[in-house]
C-alpha cells in the first residue's frame, strides 16, 4: 500500500492544508512564498548585527490588522523574532 | 417569496451538476415549486443527470431569443410535478446570452416558482457572470483538495465583489476514513480556510455514480449522500439540522478491506 507518511514525513492532509494556506496568501497578495523567504533572510541578517538570534526561530508572514487611522482592517507584514531570554527580565512591552 | 440560488465552484468536476439536481429534487420533494436551470451553454449535462434528456424540445437560448415561450421550454420532472428543468443549448456557446437577459429570465421565473436553481459552468468567464447575474444567493461546491479549494476561494472573492447576498459552502466527496487517518483535509479545515458558513457536507458515495447512471437523483433515498442532500434542503428551508459527515457508502470489497485494516 502507498504510504504517504514515508514520502512526505507528514500526513498528506496536513501537507495539503499547509500548501493551501501559503498558496492562498500568494494568490491574494501577488507575493510568493519565496518573496517572504527573501524578506525573512534580510530581516535576519539586519537584526543579527545587533542581537543574538536563531534563523530557525524567525517567523515572517502576512496578516490583517486594524488600521491606525480608522476601524478598517489592512494587510500587514509581521515578523516574530525571539531573542535570548537573558537579555530581558520580567514582562514588559517596548515599542518604537 | 421566491429565491434564486446559483450553484458554483470555479473548478470543474467537483459536483455542481449533481448537487443542483439533488437539491432541486429535494426541495421539490419537500413541496416547493422548483425550476432548475442549466446555464452551461454548449456543454449541457443537467438534463442527463435528471434523466430528462429525451424530452428536450426548446432550450434556454430559445427562450432568451424569443423563439419560444418559457412554458414550452420547461420540462416537467418524471417524479415531481412541481419540479421543472430549463435545459441549456448544446449547439451554441456562452456568448449567446448576456447577464441582463439572465436577470430578466430569473425575474420571469420568480412569478411561478419558489426556488430557481442555476447550475453554473466551470470557470470565471462569461458563463459564470451570466449564471450569477440574477442570483440572490450562492452555494459554493468544493471537494477537500488543494486545487478545488483554491478555485473556490477565488470564486468566493468574485461573489463578494458582486455583492452576492448569502454565500454558503458545500463540501463534496468527503471520505471520513481518509480524514480519520490524516490523508484528507477535514470539513473543518476547509471551512477554516474558506471562512464562509457551511451548508452541508456530502460523503463520497458509490450510490451517486449509480444514480447518475440511471438519471435519477437520490435525495431522500436510504443512502449516505441521499440523506446528506435531504438535510441540505431542509436547512435551506430554515430547519436547524446539525451538520454531520456520514460515512460514504462503498462497495462490499472496499468495506471488507477497510474492516480488515482496522482489525
Amino acid at each position: 500500500m502507498y504510504r504517504s507518511r514515508r514520502v512526505f514525513g507528514n500526513r498528506s492532509g496536513e501537507v495539503a492544508r499547509k500548501r493551501l494556506k501559503l498558496l492562498l496568501v500568494a494568490d491574494k497578495t501577488n507575493c510568493s512564498p519565496e518573496f517572504l523567504e527573501m524578506i525573512k533572510d534580510d530581516i535576519f541578517s539586519v537584526v543579527s548585527k545587533y542581537l543574538e538570534i536563531d534563523r530557525g526561530d524567525v517567523e515572517v508572514g502576512l496578516t490583517r490588522t486594524a488600521s491606525c487611522k480608522g476601524s478598517d482592517y489592512v494587510p500587514a507584514l509581521y515578523a516574530s523574532i525571539p531573542i535570548d531570554g537573558r537579555l530581558l527580565r520580567g514582562n514588559f512591552n517596548a515599542v518604537i | 417569496m421566491s429565491e434564486v440560488i446559483v450553484i458554483t465552484s470555479g473548478k470543474g468536476g467537483v459536483g455542481k451538476t449533481t448537487t443542483s439536481a439533488n437539491i432541486g429534487t429535494g426541495l421539490a420533494m419537500l413541496g416547493m415549486r422548483v425550476a432548475l436551470i442549466d446555464t452551461d451553454i454548449g456543454l449541457r449535462n443537467l438534463d442527463v443527470v435528471m434523466g430528462l434528456e429525451n424530452r428536450i424540445v426548446y432550450n434556454l437560448v430559445d427562450v432568451v431569443e424569443g423563439n419560444c415561450r418559457m412554458k414550452q421550454a420547461l420540462i416537467r420532472d418524471k417524479r415531481y410535478p412541481n419540479l421543472y428543468l430549463l435545459p441549456s443549448a448544446q449547439t451554441r456557446d456562452k456568448s449567446a446570452v448576456n447577464p441582463e437577459q439572465m436577470i430578466k429570465l430569473t425575474e420571469d421565473l420568480k412569478e411561478d416558482f419558489d426556488y430557481i436553481l442555476l447550475d453554473c459552468p466551470a470557470g470565471i468567464e462569461q458563463g459564470f457572470r451570466n449564471a450569477i447575474a440574477g442570483a440572490d444567493r450562492a452555494l459554493v461546491v468544493t471537494t477537500p483538495e488543494v486545487s478545488a479549494i483554491r478555485d473556490a476561494d477565488r470564486i468566493i472573492g468574485l461573489l463578494e465583489a458582486k455583492d452576492m447576498g448569502q454565500v454558503q459552502l458545500i463540501v463534496n466527496r468527503v471520505r471520513t476514513d481518509m480524514v480519520r487517518r490524516g490523508d484528507m483535509m477535514s470539513v473543518d479545515d476547509v471551512m477554516d480556510i474558506l471562512a464562509i458558513p457551511l451548508l452541508g457536507a456530502i460523503p463520497d458515495d458509490e450510490s451517486i455514480v449509480v444514480s447518475t447512471n440511471q438519471g435519477e437523483p437520490l435525495t431522500g433515498t436510504d443512502t449516505p449522500s441521499g440523506q446528506a442532500y435531504l438535510d441540505i434542503c431542509k436547512r435551506l428551508l430554515g430547519e436547524d439540522i446539525p451538520i454531520t459527515v456520514p460515512e460514504g457508502g462503498r462497495g462490499f470489497i472496499s468495506r471488507l478491506t477497510g474492516f480488515l485494516k482496522r482489525a
